[in-house]
Order: C-alpha cells, then sequence, then structure tokens
C-alpha cells in the first residue's frame, strides 16, 4: 500500500440476537422455514396492529453492550426509519435513532503484534427485513418475510480501523465475544452476522477525512477483507490520477471481486426519522444491568489470558484456543487430565481445526469426548501409532464413528510396527527392488536412502515407525557399500 | 450511513422533519418528501398542499421558540414505560389466509415489480 494515503475504516454489524421469537410479535425465528410461515398480521405490516418489545431481545442486547464495556441508556426509545423497498412490509424499519440502547466501549484487537483498542460508538436495537428474491423468475421479485421482525443489534464502530487486517481480527473478536455471552448463535451461513463497512483514503498531508464509501454486501469476513483491499486500491489510485471520490454506496460483487457503485441508493438515505408512536420509551434498570452483569461468562480475552497464565501456551495459541466457548471447554477438559498441554493445543489448532474448516462445521457438532483425543495422544506417545497414521487415518474415522481410538487402530491394522525383524524385511524388499537407487546411493548419494524408506513407509500403509526405518535402513545401506 | 448523534435528555427527541443533510423545516420540500413516500400529486394540488403544510410547520417553528429547558422530552403522550412481551411463541397466520389481500403472489411467495440494483 502506497504509505502516501491513510486509510479510515469504520465496520457496522448486525447480529441477530438469539430470542425464539421476533423483536415485536410472536411469530417464531426458525431458519429453513417454508416462505412466509412465519408471519403474523404485525410483522407482515398490516393495518392498526401494536409491536410490543420482545423483553428477551431487550435482555440480551443489553448483555451484549456490557459484555462490550458500553454504556447502557438510561432511557432509549425506538424510532421509524423510513425508506420504501419490497422487502419491508410497513415502509418503515422499527429502529432507534437518538436514544440507543447502548453508548460507547471498546474491543481489543491484536495488530502487528501489539494490542489496540477499537472504541465503538453506538449499539442499537433494530428489526429485519424480509428477504427479497430475484432468480425464481426474469419478470418478477419475490418477498418472503419470514425474515421480517427479526431481532438485530447493530454495532458500529469509530472510524479507527486502518487496514483491512484491522478490520479482520475486528469481526473474529466481535463475533468470539457475542458467541460466547449467547447473546447470538453467530452462524455466517444463516447470516446471524452481517456487517457494513465504510471507507475512505486520505492524503497524509491533510488532516480531513476522505470522502467516505459505504460497502454493503459483505457476506463473510473474507468478503469483508477482499472488499476493503480492493476499494482502498481503487479509492488511491482515483486519488493518484487527481480524481474526486463521490461520497456513495457501493455493492461488493464476490464473484467478480469488486464492488460496484450502487445509484439507486444515493436518495435512499434520507431517511426521515421520527419517534415510534407504536412503542412507549424504555428505562434500563439498575436492576437488569446488575443481572446480567452477574451471569456475564468470562470473556474470550480475558479466557487467553488466563490460557497462556495457567497452561503456559503462547498468547497466539491462547488466542486461537478461546475464539469458540466450545473448542476453549475441551481444551480444558483435555488439560485437566493431561499434562502435555502444548499437544493437546497442537491436534486443536492442527487436526481438528483442519477437519472444521474443511466440513464446514461448528467444534460443537463433533460431539468429540475430550478422553477419546487424550486416548489418541497416548497411543501416538506411548509409539504405537504414529502421528501421521493418527491423524489421517484414525482420528477421522474416530470423529465419524465415535469409536475408540485403539480399537479403530487395532480393527484397520494401523498400530506402528517397530518390531526389528518386521522392518527389516520390509527394507530388504525395498533395497532389492531397487538396484539403480542403492547404486544412486553407493556413489556418494545420500538422499536416495529418503526414497527407499518411503517405500518401507507405503509398503507399510504408514505403519512402519518412520525414525526408526531410517536408522535401519541408513544401517542396511551402509553395509552394502 | 453516518451514525445519528445521540441526544442528552435536554435535547430535542428526533431530527428535524427535513431530511438530514438539508436546512431547517423551512426548507421542507413536499415533493422530494412525496417522490420518497411514492405518493404523486398533480401540479397543481402540489401547490395547495405546498401552503397548507408550510402553514403547519410554521406554527411548528414558532413552537421551537419555547424555552424547554430542564424539561423531560416526551416521545410518547400515554404515561407508560417498559411494556414487554415475553419470549413465547404465538401462532403464526396461515399463507392462504392474508395472501386473499395480495394483488400478486407466486406460491407461498409475495410477487412485485423485478427490483433491480443499480449497479455502474
Amino acid at each position: 500500500m502506497n504509505s502516501k494515503y491513510l486509510t479510515t475504516i469504520g465496520l457496522e454489524v448486525h447480529v441477530q440476537l438469539n430470542s425464539k421469537t421476533k423483536i415485536f410479535c410472536g411469530c417464531e425465528i426458525r431458519f429453513g422455514a417454508p416462505p412466509n410461515s412465519q408471519v403474523c398480521p404485525v410483522c407482515l405490516g398490516l393495518p392498526g396492529v401494536l409491536p410490543v418489545l420482545n423483553h428477551q431481545a431487550f435482555r440480551l442486547g443489553l448483555r451484549a453492550v456490557l459484555a462490550l464495556r458500553g454504556t447502557p441508556s438510561k432511557r432509549i426509545k425506538f424510532d421509524r426509519k423510513n425508506y420504501y423497498y419490497p422487502d419491508l412490509p410497513k415502509g418503515y424499519q422499527i429502529s432507534q435513532y437518538d436514544c440507543p440502547l447502548g453508548q460507547g466501549g471498546a474491543l481489543e484487537i491484536e495488530t502487528e503484534g501489539r494490542l489496540k483498542k477499537i472504541r465503538l460508538t453506538r449499539a442499537h436495537l433494530e428489526e429485519d427485513a424480509g428477504k427479497l428474491m430475484h432468480d425464481i423468475s426474469a419478470a418478477a421479485s419475490h418477498v418472503d418475510l419470514n425474515r421480517a421482525g427479526t431481532p438485530l443489534l447493530e454495532i458500529v464502530s469509530e472510524p479507527e480501523l486502518e487496514t483491512p487486517e484491522e478490520a479482520y481480527q475486528y469481526l473474529t473478536h466481535l463475533k468470539a465475544i457475542i458467541k460466547s455471552i449467547g447473546v447470538s448463535e453467530c452462524n455466517m451461513e444463516k447470516g446471524h452476522l452481517r456487517c457494513d463497512a465504510n471507507v475512505s483514503v486520505r492524503k497524509n498531508a491533510s488532516d480531513l477525512l476522505g470522502k467516505k464509501v459505504e460497502i454493503k454486501n459483505l457476506n463473510s469476513f473474507k468478503a469483508v477483507k477482499a472488499a476493503l483491499q480492493y476499494e482502498i486500491k481503487r479509492q488511491t489510485e482515483a486519488l493518484e490520477k487527481g480524481e474526486a471520490i463521490p461520497q456513495e454506496t457501493r455493492l461488493w460483487d464476490d464473484l467478480k471481486q469488486k464492488t460496484l457503485s450502487m445509484r439507486s441508493k444515493e436518495e435512499a438515505h434520507d431517511y426521515r426519522y421520527f419517534p415510534e408512536p407504536d412503542l412507549v420509551p424504555f428505562f434500563v434498570t439498575q436492576e437488569e444491568i446488575d443481572r446480567e452483569l452477574a451471569s456475564l461468562p468470562e470473556l474470550p480475552k480475558e479466557k487467553a489470558e488466563r490460557f497462556a497464565r495457567d497452561y503456559g501456551l503462547t498468547t497466539y495459541d491462547a488466542g486461537l484456543l478461546t475464539q469458540s466457548s466450545g473448542i476453549a471447554d475441551f481444551f480444558e477438559d483435555c488439560a485437566s487430565g493431561f499434562p502435555g498441554h502444548k499437544t493437546i493445543v497442537n491436534w486443536v489448532i492442527g487436526p481438528i481445526s483442519a477437519y472444521l474448516n474443511e466440513a464446514s462445521l461448528e467444534f460443537e457438532a463433533l460431539k468429540l469426548a475430550p478422553e477419546t483425543l487424550i486416548r489418541l495422544i497416548k497411543l501416538v506417545e506411548s509409539g504405537q501409532l504414529s502421528f501421521q497414521t493418527a491423524k489421517e487415518k484414525v482420528f477421522p474415522e474416530v470423529l465419524k464413528t465415535h469409536r475408540d481410538p485403539e480399537e479403530v487402530m487395532k480393527e484397520k491394522g494401523l498400530a506402528q510396527v517397530s518390531d526389528e525383524g518386521a522392518l527389516d524385511a520390509w527394507i530388504a524388499e525395498a533395497i532389492q527392488a531397487h538396484p539403480k537407487v542403492v547404486s544412486d546411493f553407493k556413489s556418494g548419494k545420500e538422499t536416495a536412502a529418503m526414497f527407499l524408506v518411503g517405500q518401507v513407509m507405503k509398503k507399510s500403509r504408514g505403519t512402519a515407525n518412520p525414525g526408526k526405518v531410517q536408522e535401519l535402513m541408513k544401517k542396511k545401506l551402509k553395509e552394502l557399500v | 450511513m453516518t451514525p445519528p448523534p445521540i441526544s442528552n435528555d435536554s435535547e430535542a427527541i428526533g431530527p428535524p422533519l427535513a431530511d438530514e443533510t438539508g436546512g431547517g423545516v423551512s426548507e421542507f420540500n413536499l415533493k422530494h418528501i412525496a417522490s420518497l413516500a411514492r405518493l404523486h400529486f398533480e401540479e397543481k394540488d402540489l401547490k395547495v398542499f405546498e401552503s397548507q403544510v408550510a402553514g403547519i410547520l410554521k406554527f411548528v417553528d414558532e413552537l421551537r421558540k419555547v424555552n424547554v429547558d430542564g424539561v423531560e422530552p416526551t416521545s410518547h403522550p400515554l404515561p407508560l414505560t417498559n411494556v414487554f412481551r415475553e419470549d413465547e411463541i404465538k401462532p403464526s397466520l396461515n399463507v392462504e389466509e392474508f395472501q386473499k389481500n395480495s394483488p400478486q403472489v407466486r406460491g407461498r411467495f409475495f410477487e412485485v415489480p423485478k427490483v433491480i440494483e443499480d449497479k455502474s
């Protein structure tokens, strides 16, 4: 990035609150329900109906504000944000304008090895819009209002993020906190966490912020990073050419990996907010604040510090383990009965994380018992099973069938062979089958030995003890020279 | 969008009726507001409404002159606060029932004119 320019990024994150029903009516929130099956006169915006605030949505929002070190407003109210779009049945969204649920707060991120505090502007409650579908037919768009009225908490950061990586870090930390306090499942596929980004680029010399560009349609943290990278490059290039950057809303196209201007949104910013007359004001009581504070669990950052301290982990490892409370709990359960903490960490952030990423699963879905992993680790440590075989053959099978690792190992004949007699036989076979390689070795090509070791590993289907094979192979070859 | 200002209690509730970027109430642009609300008026009617709305706004401007220092703002006329419902599932409506009133449906969906994002 050209150091002549400074980048300023602010994020608006919409978190879906984990209540059973919608924010202003009793319709169930159920992902994947048949279209328009979870609707009633209130969320359909029929005339003459009254919204009533869901107490649980309010509590969850309050909980998030407190966990993010924000200040709950004493008195909150709701406002109508007016805009016309087919996914909004009432023609306005019930949101909060000047008396949001929470103000301020902060989040700490790690950037280039140091901690950086990102302050929050505010957090407010609002209802979600419905879902529009454009590909059912070419001539019309289609509306499903199941999502309309789902409770959201919009969390707005101060424009204090300076790189796409910092934005990514911010989102990762925010997600970890929100999830750990049970406010949202934070399932990205189900749209539980959505993000808009504001970004501006300006010359170092001037103090004024550049024109702000808002990017929408960011469906994953990866998309946020890519869109910001693209947008910073685009704006920098425009400034280089002496072009002005208009203040506008742009849409991220994940397929084309670029942002596109959304002209239609220009005048839509005129929302004509006014107080929602159908909802009374609310006072946030100290009693409710105290109740939420008392039930807040240990937050990811505190947990990471404790892990680093109590288990002797690096800050990096502790940070990774505490991104999900399921993983953190699993680690603690494992660590309580087994002193090889670093080995457990390596399994969790290695094979287990890789498996989760590949299968797009949350840790909880594995239903992996801590004792199972410990038994597997012990098989490796006692030399009965090689790490490679444990990782590639036994572990996937254990995850799939929930069987005992030793049983799987025995049944599949995967136990590590360290017995010299058995190994010698394989070695002799390999030497006999590859006379050319043996003569290479004789003429001084030391690496030829590794090829033969590989042959033995293949022959043994990975069960031969690789250290032992190397040792014996070298001995055998030296005898031949 | 720019986050709205957060009021402390001595400030007015809500923003002025005019657009966020525009000036005060006196610069109220009826045509613009009508187009945002998807309302269509004949030019001659617009003139009439404009003068009527201007009268109302002038009255509101008058009210703004009142000194309200130390007066708790009212965002709701009823003397009620903290009216909640518990998070309990209530039956939803039957799709056939509420779609009776819909001008156009397709299966379980509401059908609307094609909405195309204006990209460039």
